[in-house]
């Protein structure tokens, strides 16, 4: 039995694999949103605003789902994670329903000042969000203070620790990009010419934030890196990380916007991957003392649910894949502002 | 104020909030079918239109629903963090079984829906418009297990004791089908219908008061009110079997909706009173006979449970739940009388030249929508003291590392967003309904005749494409 993954180790992936579809995703629609407000012409804010029209609803949804799969398989570090994070949480959920009510909204009226109202919040809060995952995520990789009943015991200020931000910044940085790829991709003509234009500084800003972090990671946080002190062979996902990174100003520089993206979502999945090894197997690492952590084993449910759980996956993942692929398919292609648009 | 009531607050005003769009999601989804489904089968683009501008109304609806969702998700591991190291595992798969059963085939459809027009052929978008129904109800269908469970808990044991306590999974089917599942299912479903079919309703009977769209309107209002008098009558059922499910298994609550402080044989159904709990009766009460003996065990003098045979601590809040619960049976008394009227009107072919009832009609949008609320208030404020019936109590459920000045923030921030939303919410319905459905001008049916599955395509300008 020591050889098998155990059930608990299957829903961890399951669980990263939610969060990495999230984080590719919503990452782009998100992203889209930070560079929405670069253009300063209200038809190339409608384009953008439409290449992430159809799909940003069902994007979101990722995050839901991780949600409801953390809260059932480790009830524990549901709990923990969301009391813990409770201002950073709420000011997500307002910023998850201001952008959501700005894009339904922002066509509905013609004249400039609504318009423009709307592309604020939209851009403000697409930001906000993607910040406040940056502060989850910088704070779960540096490590909250619990007690031994699992409860978080510091306060709101210490989370805005300098790491935290910092990995705030890397989060928005990455996700500005992501974005802009990937309207790179929908667009053509002087839009397309005018994103090119971005790219590069994006690119240029993400790597020396995501050169800084490294460090910063293996300075304060070496815990992160034990696990590829004792198995080199993970030295490798790094490795491919930094040459998916490198692919993309290649790309872009070739006039390949399609594969300019694939690398930015490899890009993604691979950073999740390395967090994913560097914590294993804690999911809320306690900082004051290692053994209140929340680990994949004593913060999980039970098997019998979490086998539920599994044959609720095989059979919803394959579907939910499915119509994602078609609905990309469809609107595939270059954005076209219809009556049906936003 | 302590962080208890505060949390409840909270919740209280985001899941009212919240309640407000799905059912009429639910609702709209089933009329988008019907009339898509005519239109599939007609061919008649009257019928194009008019799905589209129900569907441009289930999405304004959506948006918001899946918004304010987030919030719900989210709170449960916010302010009630031990509540949910209780329930997670029995409770977080019905949730995870929700988002990956139900919200992704919503999500996912509702985009063919919206964008899709042109991209797609009518068979498929119909079959979308199938899929974004199902999925609302799917939604339903895993949202109500499991709040039933938390009413009539099933399938399950206590692991642990004191602090460490928590409920673990034995049954996922028994779980799922607890023994308030399906009749709680069915009554939320129908009041979901009901919040659509009137909604469409109340725009149709507005459109022919004002004289505007009116072919649109009657297509609607067919719809509208084909459902609402189906819905209307298979809730008097579901309602009663629900009564009866509550006398067996939440018998502290059927005393308080019914205002029973004392044991009898042959209780009375109340039509009014006050309860008073000083005192421990109904004052002014207005009841009939032996009535609820007879609508919960069949039987004219069977026992009724009063509160007398609880602990006091254990008793729900009888002023809130009695008034919830009669609100709600008036709001069903108002819609059955609507769909009486109407059909009667429509029977001699006046309904759509009566303005009386067309302004009632075109007010009833309010009755399921207070129906519903009060229903879910009931429901919930009847479970008092308990979070899972009679194993966890409120006050044992919250979140420890939560300040009450945390909760009191976030109760103002969702205050001041939520009216917001509101009055946006209202606003853009109302643009929407001023604005009426597009090509139901009858100049323009000759044209539209002619092409009957396309519309006119424009490009990146607003200007009409070159063939």
């Amino acid at each position: 039995m020591e050889n098998l993954p155990s059930l608990n180790l299957i829903w961890f992936i399951i669980f990263v694999i939610l969060i990495t579809g999230y984080a590719i995703l919503d990452g782009f629609d998100l992203g889209v949103g930070i560079v929405h407000l670069f253009s300063k012409k209200d038809d190339e804010r409608r384009i953008m605003l439409n290449s992430i029209g159809p799909v940003w609803d069902g994007n979101e949804v990722w995050l839901v789902t991780a949600g409801g799969a953390l809260f059932a398989g480790f009830p524990d570090a549901y709990a923990t994670l969301c009391s813990a994070f409770y201002i950073p949480v709420m000011i997500l959920l307002t910023g998850i329903i201001f952008r959501a009510v700005a894009i339904e909204f922002r066509s509905k009226q013609p004249q400039a000042w609504w318009r423009w109202t709307w592309d604020v919040l939209f851009s403000v809060a697409s930001f906000i969000i993607t910040f406040g995952l940056g502060i989850v995520l910088g704070n779960l990789v540096r490590g909250i203070p619990l007690n031994d009943e699992k409860e978080f015991i510091g306060d709101f200020l210490s989370l805005l620790n300098p790491y935290a931000i910092l990995v705030s910044f890397l989060t928005v940085s990455l996700v500005a990009m992501h974005g802009a790829i990937y309207v790179l991709m929908k667009t053509e003509g002087e839009l397309h010419d005018k994103i090119r234009s971005w790219i590069n500084p994006l690119i240029i800003n993400y790597i020396i934030l995501y050169a800084t972090c490294t460090m910063a990671t293996l300075i304060y946080q070496p815990h992160m890196v034990e696990a590829f002190r004792e198995r080199p062979f993970f030295f490798i996902i790094g490795v491919l990380n930094m040459l998916a990174i490198a692919n993309i100003p290649r790309e872009i520089h070739k006039n390949r916007d399609h594969r300019a993206f694939a690398s930015s979502c490899a890009n993604i999945i691979f950073l999740m991957i390395l967090y994913g090894i560097g914590s294993f197997p804690q999911m809320v690492r306690a900082i004051n003392n290692p053994e209140y952590s929340l680990t994949i084993y004593n913060a999980a449910s039970s098997d019998l649910t979490l086998k539920i759980l599994l044959i609720i996956a095989f059979i919803g993942i394959p579907l939910v894949l499915s119509y994602t692929f078609m609905i990309y398919w469809i609107f595939n292609g270059k954005v076209r502002i219809d009556q049906n648009s936003y | 104020m302590d962080v208890e009531i505060l949390a409840r607050i909270q919740f209280a005003l985001t899941i009212m909030f919240h309640y407000i769009y799905p059912p009429l999601s639910i609702g709209l989804g089933l009329v988008m079918v019907f009339i898509e489904g005519a239109y599939i089968k007609t061919g008649n683009p009257l019928y194009k239109s008019a799905a589209q501008f129900w569907t441009k109304i289930f999405a304004l609806t959506f948006a918001i629903g899946v918004a304010t969702g987030i919030v719900m998700e989210f709170e449960f591991g916010t302010n009630w963090a031990t509540y949910s190291r209780y329930v997670g595992d029995v409770f977080g798969s019905a949730l995870a079984a929700e988002g990956v059963f139900a919200f992704f085939l919503e999500s996912g459809f509702l985009a063919l829906l919206l964008f899709g027009w042109n991209r797609i052929s009518p068979k498929l978008h119909f079959f979308s418009t199938l899929m974004v129904c199902l999925g609302a109800h799917f939604s339903a269908i895993w949202i109500v297990v499991a709040n039933s469970w938390m009413q009539t808990p099933a399938g399950y044991h206590i692991v642990g004791e004191g602090m460490t306590a928590r409920a673990e999974i034995t049954d996922f089917w028994a779980m799922v089908f607890n023994p308030s599942s399906m009749d709680r299912l069915a009554h939320t479903v129908i009041g979901a219908w009901l919040a659509g079919a009137f909604l469409v309703i109340s725009v149709s009977a507005y459109y022919l008061l004002k004289r505007k769209f009116i072919d649109f309107a009657k297509i609607s209002m067919k719809v509208g009110l084909g459902l609402a008098t189906v819905a209307v009558l298979l809730q008097t059922v579901s309602g009663h079997s629900s009564a009866k499910g509550v006398a067996v298994n939440q018998p502290a609550k059927l005393a308080a909706l019914e205002g029973i402080y004392h044991t009898e044989k042959g209780a009375p159904l109340s039509l009014f009173g006050i309860p008073n709990t000083a005192e421990e009766r109904v004052d002014y009460q207005i009841a009939i006979p032996k009535l609820l003996s007879y609508l919960a065990f069949d039987n004219p003098d069977a026992e009724i449970k009063g509160l007398n045979e609880f602990p006091k601590k254990d008793w729900p809040n009888v002023y809130f739940t009695f008034y919830s619960y009669h609100l709600m049976l008036a709001m069903w008394g108002a819609m059955f009388l609507c769909c009486l009227l109407s059909i009667v009107y429509w029977w001699r072919g006046k309904l759509t030249t009566t303005p009386w009832l067309l302004r009632l009609l075109a007010f009833s949008v309010l009755f399921p929508q207070i129906g519903n609320q009060m229903g879910w208030f009931c429901a919930e404020t009847g479970r008092y003291p308990w979070l899972v019936y009679g194993h966890l109590r409120i006050s044992e459920g919250l979140s420890k590392a939560v300040a009450a000045e945390h909760v009191l923030g976030s109760i103002i921030l969702f205050g001041v967003v939520y009216t917001f939303l509101f009055i946006l919410f209202i606003y853009l319905l109302n643009e929407k309904i001023q604005h009426g459905p597009e090509n139901f001008d009858t100049a323009n049916l000759y044209h539209q005749l002619s092409t009957p599955f396309k519309t006119p395509s424009k490009d990146a300008h607003g200007k009409p494409a070159q063939p």
